[in-house]
């Protein structure tokens, strides 16, 4: 716990992870991605992910988005072993609890904002009156209430990304994962989407956000560098004030 | 529960938008399922209106009538045993008559004597040669299927007197009178003047076999003493000899056996034979000859429908190859789903819709299709056996859902299992 001694406390542990190895067989090479990451999160962090590339920063991405499950360690989630699911217990974890911010947005070209972002309800099962209502509260929170019946080529960039956000944020997850989120946007776009993720956090979401440019990072509370599969520093950014009230309602 | 219904709906909305942005590729691999569809349910029509033209000829027969002839209705191996059995009379239907009458729990009802032979008719400048010509009683309608659409049967009188009187078919009709009707004409039948007095309504023909509409029907009085054939006329080279058999009707067609059991006694002793020796006539039903000509109806059924079941094959593959296409292309979409929470129930459901509602579509648009070609058909061939029927419709539509999951299912599986993290890193 020693590298965590610095970061303040927020709520309860959401991520524990403990010395997680991940190895992947190409050809006739294993490549040790991760070799022993221990890390806890905890509500209303809001986590910086850095490292260069190889350095196994989207390996830790994917379990920590439980698209991936790790070789050797221990992962649970709010509590529940995610080493042990399978891919439908796993799909379960990732609708409810996680929502994804990518940096290609992904959306589906041919569906319009609102349906995009009822697509996790879909999945989990809400019904068509509720998940009108909760889509497009998503879209409205994310300053996109007049975009409702827009298609993705319709959208500028930063607005395919906020449409993202609304998806991610629909489902009220546990954290928000967002994979270089401003990577294919135009630096004041990218300012822009970086605002929404800051007033997220405040409104008590847990963001982790994975990067490797400096200026992006620096937005997080804390920072997290990864290199050669390890942790190299892990520290606490700027801490705002916040009204723990609150926090421990979401 | 609620959960697989709104993704039974999401998959439905994704696969009709599928099918709209992928317009040309969509059309090109229905017309696979739509050729296919077609040919299966053309050859399915046929099947269907060659088993009903077979069934309104054996009707003709009757389920309830026993046939005593000198052959069996059956291919036989040793045709020198049958050759030389004596023929059978038509007197025999009186005796068969007077026991049934001497009989108070007979199975059997009444026995009908027909003779025939190949006679030609003529009527004003209009011939028709080598018609069917039956002799039989005023009985005759209760062992068929006969119906006059105008005028009657001979009656009982002009049975037993011989009355010159004739019942034609439909199509003999037709011939010797396009324009007027035959009724109360007289005709020709090999130098005799008959008259006619009544018409069979059609029946249609299949393969040849037994139809009134090429017969002509007179009492067996008159026939045998004008067209017997010991009469002057069949000592000619070409002329038939006469055909004799004696028809009997039976009360309780579920007592079959029973019957033909007491009509073989009669027959025995009719012919005088003495209990060691075998029977020297044949007892035929109408089952008998069922049970011959049914598996070459099969036959045609499996043949046509193996062969045009390869069209719909092939179509099958199409739609395989094109569900494999849009998973590949869509390969990234996939992983954002699985991202997003869709278990592999979600995308194997998905990609299945999306196969078989292109299979569906296609086997609608087929079906109609052959609809207005067997419309068609009917209509340029109304002698060509074609039916088109509600089950047929029904089977087609399934064996179009069925198409679209099997041969969706292995791209559907494969796109079920993709790993999301691959998924999302595709490009």
């Amino acid at each position: 716990m020693d590298g965590q001694q610095s970061v303040r406390p927020v709520g309860p542990v959401v991520i524990d992870i403990e010395n997680i190895t991940k190895d992947y067989v190409l050809g006739e090479e294993i490549v040790r991605a991760l070799r022993g990451v221990t890390l806890q999160i905890r509500r209303n962090e809001y986590l910086a992910i850095m490292g260069p590339s190889g350095s196994g920063k989207s390996t830790l991405m994917n379990m920590l988005g439980c698209l991936d499950t790790p070789t050797a360690g221990r992962y649970e989630f709010n509590g529940r072993n995610v080493k042990e699911m399978d891919d439908d217990e796993l799909a379960a974890i990732r609708n409810r609890e996680i929502g994804f911010v990518f940096q290609t947005f992904n959306l589906l070209p041919r569906a319009t904002s609102l349906r995009n972002v009822e697509l996790p309800l879909i999945y989990a099962g809400v019904d068509p009156e509720t998940r009108e209502e909760r889509a497009t509260q998503a879209l409205v929170d994310v300053g996109l209430g007049d975009r409702v019946n827009h298609k993705p080529n319709e959208l500028s960039g930063g607005q395919r990304q906020r449409v993202a956000i609304a998806r991610a944020l629909v489902n009220n997850p546990s954290i928000i994962l967002a994979d270089e989120p401003t990577g294919n946007l135009d630096s004041k776009t990218g300012e822009e989407i970086m605002g929404l993720l800051e007033d997220l956090y405040q409104r008590g979401n847990t963001i982790i956000l994975v990067t490797h440019e400096r200026d992006i990072a620096v937005n997080a509370r804390r920072t997290i560098h990864l290199r050669d599969g390890v942790i190299e520093s892990d520290h606490a950014g700027f801490i705002p004030e916040l009204d723990l009230e609150t926090v421990s309602t979401r | 529960m609620k959960r697989f219904l709104y993704e039974l709906e999401e998959s439905w909305k994704i696969a009709a938008a599928q099918m709209r942005s992928n317009m040309t590729r969509s059309t090109l691999t229905a017309l696979g399922v739509i050729i296919g569809i077609i040919a299966v349910t053309l050859m399915g029509t046929a099947v269907n209106g060659i088993g009903i033209g077979f069934d309104k000829s054996m009707s003709v027969l009757g389920d309830d009538v026993l046939y005593v002839t000198q052959w069996p209705w059956k291919p036989v191996d040793d045709w020198w045993n049958y050759r030389d059995r004596k023929r059978i009379e038509t007197e025999y239907a009186e005796k068969i008559n007077r026991v049934i009458g001497a009989t108070p729990n007979s199975n059997l009802i009444v026995a009908v004597p027909t003779s025939s032979l190949m006679r030609s008719i003529r009527y004003a400048g209009n011939a028709v040669d080598n018609v069917f010509t039956l002799g039989t009683t005023s009985d005759f309608p209760l062992t068929s299927t006969i119906d006059c659409k105008e005028g009657r049967f001979f009656n009982e009188i002009e049975s037993r007197e011989g009355a010159q009187v004739v019942v034609i078919g439909y199509d003999v009709a037709d011939a010797l009178f396009p324009s007027e009707s035959p009724i109360g004409k007289i005709v020709v039948i090999n130098g005799q003047l008959f008259k006619v007095i009544g018409v069979n309504a059609r029946q249609g023909t299949f393969l040849g076999l037994f139809s009134w509409d090429s017969m002509v029907a007179v009492p067996l009085t008159a026939f045998n003493k004008y067209f017997s054939s010991k009469s002057a006329s069949d000592l000619r080279p070409g002329g038939s000899s006469t055909e004799s058999d004696v028809r009997v009707k039976v009360k309780d067609k579920k007592k079959l056996n029973e019957a033909k059991d007491e009509l073989t006694g009669i027959m025995r002793r009719a012919r005088g034979l003495p209990p060691e020796k075998k029977d020297d006539f044949s007892i035929n039903e109408q089952q008998a000859f069922k049970s011959t000509l049914d598996p070459v109806k099969n036959t045609i059924a499996i043949a046509g429908l193996f062969i045009t079941g390869l069209a719909l094959f092939v179509g099958a593959i199409g739609i395989m190859n094109i569900t494999f296409v849009s998973v590949k292309e869509r390969t990234k979409e996939i992983g954002t789903r699985k991202a997003l929470g869709a278990r592999r129930r979600t995308i194997l459901l998905q990609f299945l819709i999306e196969s078989t509602s292109l299979c569906l579509l296609g086997g609608f648009i087929g079906l109609i299709i052959a609809y207005f070609m067997c419309f068609g058909i009917g209509k340029a061939f109304p002698s060509f056996p074609i039916q088109f029927s509600l089950g047929l419709v029904l089977a087609s539509m399934i064996v179009s859902v069925l198409t679209g999951l099997v041969s969706g299912f292995a791209p559907a599986w494969s796109a079920s299992r993709l790993d999301p993290v691959a998924a999302l890193r595709y490009e």
